[in-house]
């Protein structure tokens, strides 16, 4: 009895122990503070360097395989590539940022600027890349001020598009308007609102429930409303007094009362399925949508051969009459690469050969998005998307989503009022309160 | 985080209950022996029999520690600094995170629909579910089938009810308003999702329909410890259907609907799956409840300090009515002999 006892004792401690050095090394690794030596990765082995993307799929992944090959034929370093599918990518990239720990971060990964980018530059996870990229920043340098934090750029964009109206050239027949302005006022487009309306189309879809589509707006009627420098100013000082983002409220309220929206546009998703705004837009159910350089590839999965619909067509935000921000400025965002602190030079040769004429025409070729570097802008195959890029370069300022330019902890609440207004409560104050009292407490 | 602590409490009692029973009556059986020098050897013996225990309640101890404790220790600890996420803890803001957290009225409202939903399951699941259950237990045409559909809901995965249901009550193109207008039955232009004072109602009327199955199962199973003979009796009284089920059935179900309401009131209470399929909390804000919160402050808008601060609220709310609970409504049936129930008889 004793001797069986003993046994299973020794069996016992054996498992406490083992748990034991598990949780060690699991609250080892876990630990926050990030403390990590970053040179020890860096020497660890410059022939080898981590790129996260998350062109997972089809055409744009076989791409960017060859692109890693070929910089690896050119210089001998090695390029180790995840694709991942977007949102599984930002989640895994945040976890690894969190960590702190320099082999689990990324050498070059994909950044999306704003907030996000400056909480990387704060935490020192992300390399200055003015002096050891001057050349390539040169050449892109009407996109990089997104990326720019006291005159330093962390990030090289290699893709910039605008947000506008997406509209189905057949309902728009089909109701009247022949003449599409590329660059309407409000009240010619209020006219489109109205002969959609007679004719029976709903209007315009947006993804409410999901908020940001519906703050697109909002975001709009400030770029139209507000000069450009008062947003900047405004962002700097934290001071969102100047009466224009209470007009670009007022503009709001004014378009929700026209009742353009499908129904059920606040519980409506933006993307997910065939009764999403996009979806919607796609399956032919409603005139238009506000949406990004994006939506050619989204309709495309949306639809029921996969394709991008014929019918698709372009015109860019209303502006509005004796407004305070420049004609020409849009709203856009885009996607930049970044280069770890932890990450050899190697890294940034990578990042700058992504930038390069040679990868951003292959880039441009395959739709894959709007190329920054200017040698590579022709290269676009798709129509439609070809129509954003004079848009996009006639000199205006771009400012980019104001919930991803201002971070979340800011953009979130600022949404969340934005909704208020769709739902029907009054609000254009109430929007700017909101901003101001994120803004105070940052 | 309270579902860590039933499950780590469940995998913790057996451990804690076992390890002194087996070592103690071990003892107690030397004890019986030849007294020689009794007292150093009963001290020796009362130190192994520590030992003893110590030993083997450890593993449960470590991964208690571990995957309890621990992450516990960490929420309050994050919950104590400004964090975004990236870097070390450094920004330390003390209570203040659990003071904007009680400030927000974006977090009173969730707590609002959390209590909303915690009275508003049991008093709706509890006489449907007991009513259902009585009536299936009687013998009839198709009861097997008629429990097996009460219950499917239960099965099918939230996420994949969610997902039905979202698509069911899309406006216009979803079945639910296909029907209505057959019907020629008016929906709400917004949907029953996206209308803000009709989702609360909607959501409990999905997560009705999920749990409903759940409460009837174990009626049922209650139902089968009635003893027949008391029945017989009653019968033999002349005592009628309904008297027999309010004096006996229900009377007798006491544990099983004590427990099925503490288990639905924990529920409630963490309810995250569910609504963050059908509404992601919105319209507006209408159908939050502090899981939704505390993921969208964490996950959405970067803000760990103030999501910690939510789900240790969240954690000690959960604690404090399930220890009342335990303490004055489920003592009586864990503990028959206590004072509380003799006093009564």
């Amino acid at each position: 009895m004793t001797r069986k006892m003993r046994g299973g004792a020794i069996l016992a401690l054996s498992a406490t122990i083992a748990l034991l050095a598990a949780g060690c090394a699991g609250s080892g690794s876990d630990n926050p503070g990030g403390g990590g030596s970053p040179t020890a990765a860096a020497n660890a082995d410059a022939k080898t360097i981590t790129w996260w993307h998350n062109s997972n799929t089809g055409e744009g992944k076989d791409y960017y395989d060859k692109v890693a090959k070929d910089f690896e034929a050119q210089t001998g370093v090695h390029v180790e590539v995840s694709a991942m599918q977007h949102e599984d990518m930002l989640t895994k990239l945040s976890a690894a940022l969190q960590s702190g720990d320099p082999d689990q971060i990324p050498d070059v990964f994909m950044s999306r600027g704003g907030g996000e980018l400056k909480n990387e530059v704060d935490s020192g996870v992300t390399r200055d890349l003015t002096d050891v990229a001057a050349d390539t920043i040169s050449k892109i340098s009407a996109f990089t001020g997104q990326y720019t934090i006291d005159g330093k750029v962390y990030a090289l964009p290699f893709s910039m598009g605008l947000v506008g109206f997406w509209y189905n050239k057949d309902l728009f027949a089909q109701a009247g308007i022949t003449d599409v302005n590329p660059a309407p006022t409000i009240d010619e487009f209020n006219g489109y609102i109205d002969k959609l309306k007679a004719a029976g189309i709903t209007p315009a879809s947006v993804g409410a429930g999901d908020k940001w589509p519906a703050a697109h707006y909002w975001y709009y009627n400030v770029v139209r409303e507000c000069p450009f420098d008062t947003v900047e100013k405004a962002i700097a000082d934290k001071d969102y007094s100047d009466p224009c983002f209470v007009k670009a409220g007022d503009h709001l309220e004014d378009l929700v009362a026209k009742q353009p929206f499908n129904d059920g546009f606040l519980s409506t998703k933006a993307q997910e399925g065939p009764t999403s705004a996009s979806g919607l837009l796609a399956t032919g159910k409603v005139g238009m949508e506000l949406a990004g350089h994006w939506e050619p590839g989204v309709t495309g999965g949306l639809t029921a051969d996969g394709k991008v619909p014929s019918f698709l067509g372009w015109f860019a935000y209303p502006t509005f009459p004796g407004q305070g921000g420049d004609p020409k400025d849009q709203m856009g965002g885009g996607d930049a690469w970044e280069v770890s602190t932890s990450a050899p030079d190697a890294a940034v040769d990578f990042a700058k050969y992504l930038l390069s004429d040679e990868v951003q025409k292959g880039f441009a070729e395959l739709d894959m998005g709007l190329p920054t570097n200017p040698a590579a802008t022709d290269s676009i195959s798709n129509e439609t998307l070809k129509q954003l890029i004079p848009v996009r370069d006639a000199g205006g300022n771009t400012q980019l989503y104001l919930d991803t330019r201002l971070g979340s902890a800011i953009g979130n609440p600022l949404n969340d009022a934005i909704q208020q207004v769709f739902a029907g409560n009054p609000g254009p104050q109430e929007i700017v309160d909101a901003l101001q009292n994120a803004a105070d407490s940052e | 985080m309270t579902d860590d602590v039933t499950t780590a409490a469940v995998a913790a009692s057996p451990a804690t209950s076992s390890g002194p029973a087996g070592p103690a009556t071990r003892a107690s059986a030397r004890g019986a022996g030849p007294a020689l020098g009794g007292r150093r050897r009963s001290g020796a013996a009362a130190w192994r029999k520590r030992a003893e225990i110590t030993f083997f309640v450890a593993p449960a101890l470590v991964l208690f520690f571990m995957f309890v404790v621990w992450p516990i220790v960490t929420a309050v600890q994050i919950s104590m600094f400004k964090w975004k996420g990236i870097g070390p803890l450094v920004d330390f803001v003390g209570l203040q995170n659990y003071v904007s957290v009680l400030k927000n009225t974006l977090f009173t409202d969730a707590l609002t629909h959390n209590l909303i939903i915690v009275v508003v399951s049991i008093a709706v699941q509890l006489p449907l579910g007991l009513g259902i259950a009585l009536l299936l237990n009687r013998k009839m045409w198709g009861q097997g089938l008629l429990r097996t559909l009460i219950f499917v809901p239960y099965v099918l995965s939230e996420v994949v009810a969610g997902v039905v249901w979202r698509q069911l009550l899309v406006p216009d193109y979803g079945g639910i308003d296909a029907i209505a207008r057959a019907l020629h039955i008016p929906t709400p232009q917004q949907g029953f999702l996206g209308t803000p004072d009709i989702a609360l109602w909607t959501v409990l009327f999905v997560l009705t329909w999920k749990y409903l199955g759940l409460a009837v199962i174990l009626f049922l199973a209650g139902l089968q410890g009635v003893p027949e003979d008391l029945y017989e009796a009653a019968q033999l009284d002349g005592a009628s259907w309904w008297q027999v089920q309010r004096k006996i059935t229900v009377p007798l179900l006491g544990p099983t609907l004590r427990t099925w309401a503490f288990l639905s009131m924990i529920g409630s209470l963490q309810v995250f799956d569910m609504v963050w399929i059908l509404t992601g909390g919105g319209p507006v804000g209408r159908t939050s409840t502090m899981a939704t919160f505390l993921i969208y402050q964490g996950t959405k808008s970067q803000a760990f300090g103030i999501a910690s601060a939510a789900s240790v609220i969240l954690f000690v709310i959960a604690l404090v009515l399930a220890v009342l609970y335990q303490q004055l409504i489920l003592r009586r049936d864990t503990h028959p002999d206590q004072p509380r129930r003799k006093a009564k008889r």
